[in-house]
C-alpha cells in the first residue's frame, strides 16, 4: 500500500496550517523575542509599536487573563516573560497586525530595558552553581565499586555531545480562529494536541470543552513539535482572544531556530572497567544535560538517557547517574531518540577507548558484552530476547564484514591521502512512554451507511505513515479495502486527553485502540450476517476483500449490503476503541521497573573515507539489519530506518550547533546549521530485516498484527559514523588521543589530525616510506 | 509613482500586475495568486521548498531553469513563463510524481512539491548526463528532513528512466509528460513587449542581478525599493571570445559559466568544480557580476577569476573603465567603485600555453555550502621553472585575496618541494584569518597551507609529492 497522502503530496495539493485559505479578518502575529540570555527586565517600551500603521495589539504577559504557565512537567516556563529573561529569543511580546510583514515591524519597533544577568552555557557550569532542574538520578545494579578491584583494565573519559536542531521543513504555525460562546479552533502544527488545549485553557483560564485543537498534518517534526509547539498556540490563541479575529502565526526559519529548543547537549565523564579478554565488569557515568532555561521534557528525556545508558551491552556492575542543568539557553526539548542517542554514545565511546587501550578491535568487544536473552538491563527489566546478537550476527554475516575489514586494512596499507574506517552500532531501544500513565490511547470509529470509513485517533500525522498504517490495520481489521477509509484530521473534540505523537509509540497506541473499536463494529455486523443468513449464531462467519464469508466461502453478501441492512437495522455503526500497554511499570524511587513494552533491536555497518589531507570525509555506506517485526507497510518503515538514520549521521557530524559565551545562537539559518543533503547521504545503503520466524522478541510485542516501532530506533544507527571516522583518523594518526567531541565537523577532524598546525607539517610513517620508495 | 508594468505566463494564464518589483516570487504565489503548492522552508535560498521552473525564450525555443523563488523579484518574471508545482499537474500523474510515489520517497510532504518541480525541470534540459548524475544535479538545491534521500535517488532515476529518450516540449506535451499550457509559450512570450523605459531614464533604485546576495542580506528592504533590475538589460548577457580574451556579461549566471565551452578552455575541469558551488537552483540566477561586486571575501568565483587575471569593465552613464580584478576590493566590502556604476562585463585574457589551473574549496558540507577557505592557481611551468603564477585564497583575509607577495617570490623559481614550502611560509605571512561560524582562525591558516600545498601537489604529482611534506620532518 502506498503512503495514502502521497498523491497530494507531490501535487502540491496537501494542506498544511497556513496552505487553507484563509478566513475573513485573518491577523498575523510575530513575537518579540528578548535579546539577553539572561536579565531582569526594567521595562518594556511598547509605543512606537502601537503606533506602527496596521498593528492592531501588542500583548504582554500582563494581557495573560489565565495563569502564565506553560511548562509541561515541572511549571517553570511563563508563556510570556515577567520580571526576568532566561534565554535570547524568549517570547516577552506579541505583536498582532494585519500582515506578517507589518507584524514584524512593529516587533523591530519594541525595546526592552534589560539589567544584565550571568549567562550560563555550559551544563557543567550550571551543575557547580547548584542550577539544576529537577532532581538527579541513579540507576544501579550491582556493586560497581567493588568491581573495579576485579578489573584487569580501567579507563576513564570524558565526552562533549552537540545538540541538534531539528529543521522540520514547515516551521512552527498555528492559526486560531473564534468561535460562538467564547470558544477558539487553533489549527495547529504540533505532536501533542491534547498540551495545547491543556495550556491555552491554562493561559485563558477556561475550561479544556473551550479550546479545539485540530491537527491536519505536520511538515515534519521529530519531537520538535511536541512540547514546543504549545508556545505557538498559545500565541494565536490569546491573540485571537483578545482582537475577536482569526489570528495566525509563522515562524521565520531564523526565529524558529533562535526560539525554540532543541536536541540536548550533554558532558559526560565515564569509567569502564574490563577483564583481559575484554568483558565489561563495570561501567560508570555521569551524564550533565544541558537543558537549557526552562525544564520543558528534560527530565522525561534524561530518564530515558539513563535507562539507554549500557546501549546494547550487559554489564554486571553499574552506576548511571543524570542531572539536568539549567542554562540559559531556549529549553531543549524532546529530538528523536529522546535522550536515548546520548546514553549510547557515551557507551561506545568507553568501549572505543578500552578497545584502542587493549588493541583490540572495537567490534570484538561489542560483540563479546551484547546483551543476550538471560540478561537484564540495569533498572531490572528482562530482555527476554536475544536479538542483540541476532542482529549484529546477521548485519556481520550477510554484510561480510571481515571481507569488509580486510578491503579497509588494504585501502589503509596501500594509501596515504585518504584513509578508510568501518563501525558497527549496535541499537537496542526501549519502547514506551518511560511515564507509564502516557501509554494510552482512544480511537473513533463511523461507517457510514454507504459503507464507507471515518477514522479519528489521538495520533498525528507528520510524514511517520501513521495515517497509511492506522488505515491499513483498519481495513485489515474489517475486510475491506484502505481506499475506504479517510483518516481524519487529529482534533480534541473527537478524541480526548491523547497523548502526544512520540516514543515511537503512536502506531502501537493508536493502532491497538483502532482494532478496539474495528474490533467492536465486526462483532455488531457478524452477528447482523448471522441473522440475515439464518445462521445459528456469528462464529462461522468473517469479512474479507469486502465480501461476507461464512465457514471461508463467499456467501453472497457484500460489505455494502451489509452496511444498508446494519443502519436499517438499527445497528450502532460507530465506536470508541481505548488501549493501555498492558504490563509495564516503573517505579522511581528505586529506579527498578519494566518501563518498555518491549525493546527494538538492530546493527549498523557505516564505512566511511577520509581525506587526510583536507579533513573532508565521505560515507560509503551504510548497510542495516533492522528487528521489524511483522510490519505493516515495508515501504513506510524503509522510509523511517532511512530517514532517522539521515538524522543520526547529520547529528555526530555536519551539525554543528554553535552559541557564543553570551547564549547566542551562532547558527541561526540553514546558510550556517547543515544538515544532511543529497550528497551527504551515501548512494549504498542497504537494510535487511530478522526473519519473522526466528523472532525471539515477538512474545512481548503488543504492536498491532505483530508490528514494532520503527520511528526512533534508526537514529541511533548513524552514532556509528563518529566511530568509523574516529577508526579512520587514528590509520592516519595512530600517535594521537583523540579527544570524544561531536559533531566531528571537518574542521574538528582536521585540526584533530593537525595538533601542529600550519608550522610544521607531522611526520607520517607511511609518507617516509613512500618517498623513500621513490 | 505608478511602478513599472510586470507581464508573464503564470503556468498557463497572462499576468499584468503593478504589484512592487521586488516582491518576491513566492509571496505573489502564495498571497496573491492563492497557489499554496509552493513552500517556504527559509526564504534563504538553502532548502528548495520554493523552486519553480522559469521559461525564457531563446530563437524559437524556451528554456526551462528551477530557481528559488524565496530569492527572486516579481519583476524579473516580466516576459517569461513561470511555473509552479500547479502548472505541472495533469489529470493522472507526471513521471517525477509517479517515481516518487511508487519510491516511497515522500513523507510529511513539505519538500515534495519543489522536488517535483526540479525533477520536472531535468526532463526540460537538453542534455543532463546519467541518469544519476542528472538526478544529483536536480536534488543539489533540495533539503528533505524525512527520507534520508536513497528513496529520491531511486525515483529521480527511475523518472528519467520512465520517460526514455524523449526530449523536446512538443513531444514531452504530446507524451502526456506536460501539460498542454506549454505548447505555444514561446510565441505568447515574444509577444511580451520590453518594459517600458519610463522617459529612457535607466531605472533608479537599488541594483539587483540574480538577487541571491541582496535578499539575503537586504531581505524586507528590497522587496520594498525601487530597483535597478539588470536582468532587463541585454547588453551585461552573453559570452564572447575574441583573439586574446574571453568576455563575459556581468549577467553571465554560474550555469552559463559552467556550461560555456570557452571556459572549459580555460578550466577543463569546471563542471565538476562547479558541482561544490551553490545548487542548480542558485546557480541558475546568481551572477559572476554579483559575485564580484558583492565582495564576499569567501566568493568562488571571484577567486577563480582571481587566479585567471580577470579584469573589469566599468560603466557609470557614458563613462567607461577598466580595471583589474585584483585592485577592485580595498577592505572589507570596499570597492573601487562609484556610486551609480555598474560592472558591464569581466575579460579573462588567454593564457600562456602550458598553464595550469587548479581550484580547491573546503566548506562543512561539500553541496551547497559556503567554503570555509577556498583558493585558486593558474601556473605557467617551463622546463622546470615557474614563469608565472597567480595565487588567489578566500575566506583569510576582509576580502577576496590576490597573494601579491607570494606570487612574486615564487616567479622564476624552479618549481620544487623546497620552492612550494617557501610559498607556503610566504602564504602564511600575507593572510590575515579571523575566527568566525566558517571555521576559527588557525583553523583555516592550516586549511590555507593544505590547499596551497594542494595545489602543487595536484597540478605536479611528479615534482611536487604529498608524502614528500610530511616524511622530511
Ligand atoms: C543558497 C545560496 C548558496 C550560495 N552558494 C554560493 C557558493 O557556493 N559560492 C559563492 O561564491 N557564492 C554563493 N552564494 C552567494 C551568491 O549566490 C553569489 O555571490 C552570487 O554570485 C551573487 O550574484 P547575484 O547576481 O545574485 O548578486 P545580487 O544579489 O543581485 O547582487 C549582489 C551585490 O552586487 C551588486 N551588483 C550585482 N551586479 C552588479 C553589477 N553588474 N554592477 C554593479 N553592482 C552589481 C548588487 O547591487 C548587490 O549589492 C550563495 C548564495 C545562496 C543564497
Ligand atoms: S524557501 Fe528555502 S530555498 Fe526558498
Ligand atoms: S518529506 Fe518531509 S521534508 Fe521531505
Amino acid at each position: 500500500m502506498r503512503q495514502i497522502d502521497a498523491a497530494l503530496h507531490v501535487r502540491g495539493e496537501s494542506q498544511y496550517v497556513d496552505d487553507v485559505p484563509p478566513p475573513e479578518g485573518l491577523l498575523q502575529a510575530a513575537v518579540f523575542g528578548s535579546p539577553l540570555a539572561h536579565g531582569r527586565i526594567n521595562s518594556l517600551d511598547l509605543t512606537a509599536a502601537r503606533q506602527v500603521e496596521g498593528v492592531l495589539a501588542v500583548l504582554t504577559a500582563a494581557d495573560i487573563p489565565g495563569e502564565n504557565q506553560i511548562g509541561p512537567i515541572i511549571a517553570d516556563e511563563a508563556m510570556l516573560a515577567d520580571g526576568e529573561v532566561h534565554y535570547i529569543g524568549q517570547p516577552v511580546a506579541i505583536v498582532v497586525a494585519s500582515s506578517r510583514r507589518i507584524a514584524r515591524q512593529g516587533v523591530a519597533a519594541i525595546t526592552l530595558d534589560c539589567s544584565p544577568l550571568p549567562v550560563i552555557v555550559d551544563p557543567k557550569e550550571a551543575f557547580g552553581r547548584n542550577e539544576i532542574i529537577g532532581v538527579p538520578r541513579t540507576i544501579a545494579r550491582g556493586d560497581v565499586d567493588a568491581a573495579w578491584a576485579d578489573c584487569d583494565l580501567v579507563l576513564e573519559g570524558s565526552c562533549d555531545l552537540g545538540g541538534q536542531e531539528h529543521v522540520y521543513l514547515e516551521t512552527q504555525r498555528s492559526r486560531a480562529i473564534p468561535l460562538e460562546g467564547g470558544r477558539l479552533r487553533i489549527h495547529a502544527s504540533t505532536q501533542s494536541p491534547y498540551a495545547g488545549q491543556r495550556m491555552i485553557a491554562r493561559i485563558l483560564g477556561v475550561p479544556f470543552n473551550r479550546i479545539e485543537i485540530d491537527v491536519q498534518r505536520l511538515g515534519g517534526a521529530f519531537g520538535g513539535k511536541e512540547d514546543q509547539a504549545t508556545q505557538w498556540a498559545c500565541v494565536a490563541a490569546l491573540s485571537a482572544w483578545h482582537t475577536g479575529r482569526p489570528v495566525e502565526i509563522v515562524l521565520s526559519r531564523a526565529e524558529d531556530m533562535r526560539m525554540t529548543g532543541k536536541r540536548h547537549p550533554y558532558r559526560s565523564d565515564f569509567k569502564i572497567g574490563l577483564s583481559a579478554e575484554g568483558r565489561i565488569l563495570a561501567y560508570q557515568v555521569a551524564h550533565y544535560q544541558n537543558a537549557g532555561a526552562g525544564a520543558d521534557l528534560s527530565p522525561a528525556v534524561l530518564e530515558r538517557t539513563l535507562l539507554h545508558s549500557t546501549g546494547s551491552y550487559a554489564i554486571p556492575n553499574v552506576r548511571l547517574f543524570g542531572v539536568s542543568c539549567r542554562t540559559n539557553l531556549p529549553p531543549n526539548t524532546a529530538f528523536r531518540g529522546f535522550g536515548g542517542p546520548q546514553g549510547m554514545f557515551v557507551m561506545e565511546c568507553a568501549i572505543a577507548r578500552a578497545a584502542e587501550a587493549m588493541g583490540k578491535p572495537v567490534a570484538e568487544i561489542q560483540r563479546l558484552n551484547l546483551l543476550g536473552a538471560g540478561d537484564h538491563f540495569p533498572y531490572g527489566q528482562p530482555t527476554g530476547s536475544d536479538y542483540a546478537r541476532t542482529t549484529w550476527d546477521q548485519a556481520a554475516r550477510s554484510y561480510d564484514l571481515p571481507a569488509i575489514e580486510s578491503r579497509i586494512a588494504e585501502h589503509n596499507a596501500t594509501h596515504f591521502e585518504t584513509k578508510r574506517g568501518v563501525a558497527v552500532m549496535p541499537v537496542c531501544f526501549g519502547i514506551s512512554f518511560t511515564t507509564t500513565y502516557m501509554n494510552q490511547a482512544s480511537a473513533l470509529l463511523h461507517v457510514y451507511s454507504d459503507g464507507s470509513v471515518g477514522l479519528s485517533t489521538g495520533g498525528v500525522e507528520m510524514g511517520q505513515g501513521l495515517h497509511t498504517n492506522l488505515a491499513g490495520i483498519a481495513a485489515s481489521a474489517l475486510g475491506i479495502a484502505a481506499t475506504r477509509i479517510r483518516v481524519e484530521s487529529t482534533n480534541t473534540t473527537r478524541i480526548a486527553n491523547m497523548s502526544p505523537s512520540a516514543a515511537s509509540s503512536t502506531t502501537l497506541l493508536n493502532g491497538n485502540a483502532v482494532l478496539l473499536a474495528a474490533n467492536q463494529i465486526l462483532d455488531r455486523l457478524k452477528s447482523l450476517a448471522a441473522a440475515e443468513l439464518d445462521l445459528p449464531g456469528p462464529a462461522d462467519v468473517s469479512i474479507a476483500d469486502e465480501q461476507v464469508l461464512v465457514g471461508g466461502e463467499p456467501a453472497g453478501l457484500s460489505w455494502t449490503e451489509l452496511v444498508g441492512r446494519a443502519f436499517k437495522a438499527r445497528t450502532g455503526l460507530s465506536a470508541h476503541g481505548f488501549y493501555a500497554t498492558p504490563e509495564i511499570h516503573y517505579d522511581k524511587a528505586t529506579e527498578q521497573g519494566s518501563p518498555f513494552a518491549y525493546h527494538v533491536y538492530g546493527a549498523a555497518i557505516i564505512e566511511v573515507t577520509l581525506d587526510c589531507l583536507r579533513g573532508t570525509y565521505t560515507i560509503d555506506s551504510v548497510k542495516i539489519t533492522h528487528d521489524l517485526g511483522r510490519s505493516l507497510n515495508e515501504r513506510v518503515d524503509l522510509g523511517q530506518i532511512e530517514g532517522g538514520l539521515a538524522q543520526g549521521l547529520g547529528w555526530v557530524s555536519l551539525e554543528d550547533l554553535q552559541y557564543g559565551p553570551d547564549g547566542r545562537l551562532l547558527s541561526p539559518a540553514l546558510a550556517t546549521y547543515k544538515v544532511p543533503d543529497a550528497h551527504f547521504m551515501p548512494d549504498d545503503i542497504q537494510t535487511n530485516f530478522i526473519p519473522i520466524a526466528d523472532d525471539t522478541n515477538a512474545a512481548s510485542n503488543p504492536g498491532p498484527y505483530g508490528s514494532k516501532a520503527v520511528g526512533e530506533p534508526p537514529l541511533m544507527y548513524g552514532i556509528g559514523l563518529f566511530f568509523a571516522l574516529r577508526r579512520a583518523m587514528r590509520a592516519f594518526r595512530p600517535d594521537l588521543d583523540l579527544p570524544f567531541v561531536s559533531p566531528l565537523t571537518p574542521e574538528r577532524v582536521l585540526m584533530a589530525l593537525y595538533p601542529e598546525g600550519h608550522v610544521a607539517f607531522p611526520p607520517i610513517a607511511s609518507a617516509v616510506e613512500a618517498a623513500h620508495e621513490r | 509613482m505608478l511602478r513599472p508594468e510586470t507581464q508573464f505566463i503564470l503556468n498557463g494564464e497572462t499576468v499584468r500586475t503593478r504589484a512592487a518589483q521586488g516582491m518576491l516570487v513566492l509571496d505573489y504565489l502564495r498571497d496573491r495568486a492563492g497557489l499554496k503548492g509552493t513552500k517556504e522552508g527559509c526564504r534563504e535560498g538553502d532548502c528548495g521548498a520554493c523552486t519553480v521552473l522559469v521559461g525564457s525564450a531563446d530563437g524559437d525555443s524556451t528554456h526551462y531553469l528551477p530557481m528559488t523563488s524565496c530569492l527572486m523579484p516579481l519583476g524579473e518574471l516580466h516576459g517569461r513563463h513561470l511555473v509552479s508545482i500547479e502548472g505541472l499537474n495533469l489529470d493522472g500523474l507526471n513521471p517525477a510524481q509517479q517515481a516518487i510515489v511508487d519510491a516511497g520517497a515522500t513523507q510529511c510532504g513539505f519538500c515534495t512539491p519543489g522536488i517535483v518541480v526540479s525533477l520536472t525541470g531535468l526532463l526540460l534540459q537538453p542534455e543532463t548526463g546519467s541518469p544519476e548524475q542528472a538526478t544529483a544535479k536536480a536534488l543539489s538545491g533540495h533539503l528533505c528532513r524525512c527520507t534520508g534521500y536513497r528513496s529520491l535517488k531511486a525515483a529521480g532515476v527511475a523518472m528519467q528512466e520512465s520517460v526514455g529518450d524523449r526530449t523536446g516540449i512538443d513531444s514531452l506535451v504530446a507524451a502526456g509528460v506536460l501539460p498542454d499550457t506549454f505548447s505555444g509559450i514561446t510565441p505568447r512570450l515574444k509577444a511580451i513587449p520590453p518594459r517600458a523605459d519610463p522617459n529612457g531614464q535607466p531605472a533608479a533604485g537599488l541594483v539587483l542581478a540574480g538577487g541571491t546576495d541582496l535578499y539575503i542580506q537586504q531581505g524586507a528592504a528590497v522587496e520594498q525599493s525601487p530597483l535597478d533590475l539588470l536582468g532587463q538589460r541585454p547588453e551585461l548577457h552573453g559570452i564572447t571570445r575574441a583573439a586574446d580574451h574571453i568576455r563575459l556579461g556581468a549577467m553571465t549566471t554560474f550555469e552559463q559559466f559552467a556550461g560555456h565551452p570557452a571556459i572549459a578552455g580555460l578550466v577543463p575541469d569546471i563542471e565538476a568544480i562547479m558541482e561544490q558551488i551553490a545548487s542548480w537552483q542558485i546557480r541558475s540566477r546568481a551572477t559572476i557580476g554579483g559575485n564580484i561586486v558583492n565582495a564576499s571575501p569567501i566568493a568562488d568565483l571571484t577567486i577563480m577569476l582571481l587566479a585567471l587575471d580577470a579584469q573589469l569593465e566599468l560603466a557609470s552613464g557614458s563613462d567607461r573603465r577598466s580595471l583589474p580584478l585584483r585592485k577592485f576590493y580595498r577592505g572589507y566590502k570596499e570597492l573601487d567603485l562609484a556610486p551609480g556604476e555598474i560592472l558591464n562585463a569581466i575579460r579573462i585574457p588567454l593564457p600562456e600555453a602550458g598553464t595550469r589551473f587548479h581550484f580547491e574549496k573546503v566548506s562543512k558540507r561539500w553541496n551547497l555550502d559556503i567554503a570555509s577557505v577556498n583558493s585558486a592557481l593558474a601556473i605557467t611551468v617551463v622546463d622546470g621553472r615557474i614563469e608565472a603564477l597567480r595565487l588567489a585564497l578566500g575566506g583569510v583575509a576582509p576580502v577576496p585575496l590576490f597573494l601579491a607577495d607570494t606570487c612574486r617570490l615564487l616567479t622564476g623559481k624552479l618549481l620544487s618541494v623546497a620552492t612550494v614550502r617557501e610559498a607556503l611560509e610566504a602564504v602564511q605571512a600575507e593572510i590575515a584569518p579571523i575566527s568566525d561560524i566558517r571555521g576559527s582562525a588557525d583553523y583555516k591558516r592550516l586549511l590555507a597551507r593544505q590547499q596551497t600545498m594542494l595545489h602543487f601537489a595536484v597540478l605536479f604529482p611528479e615534482t611536487v609529492p604529498v608524502e614528500e611534506f610530511y616524511a622530511a620532518n
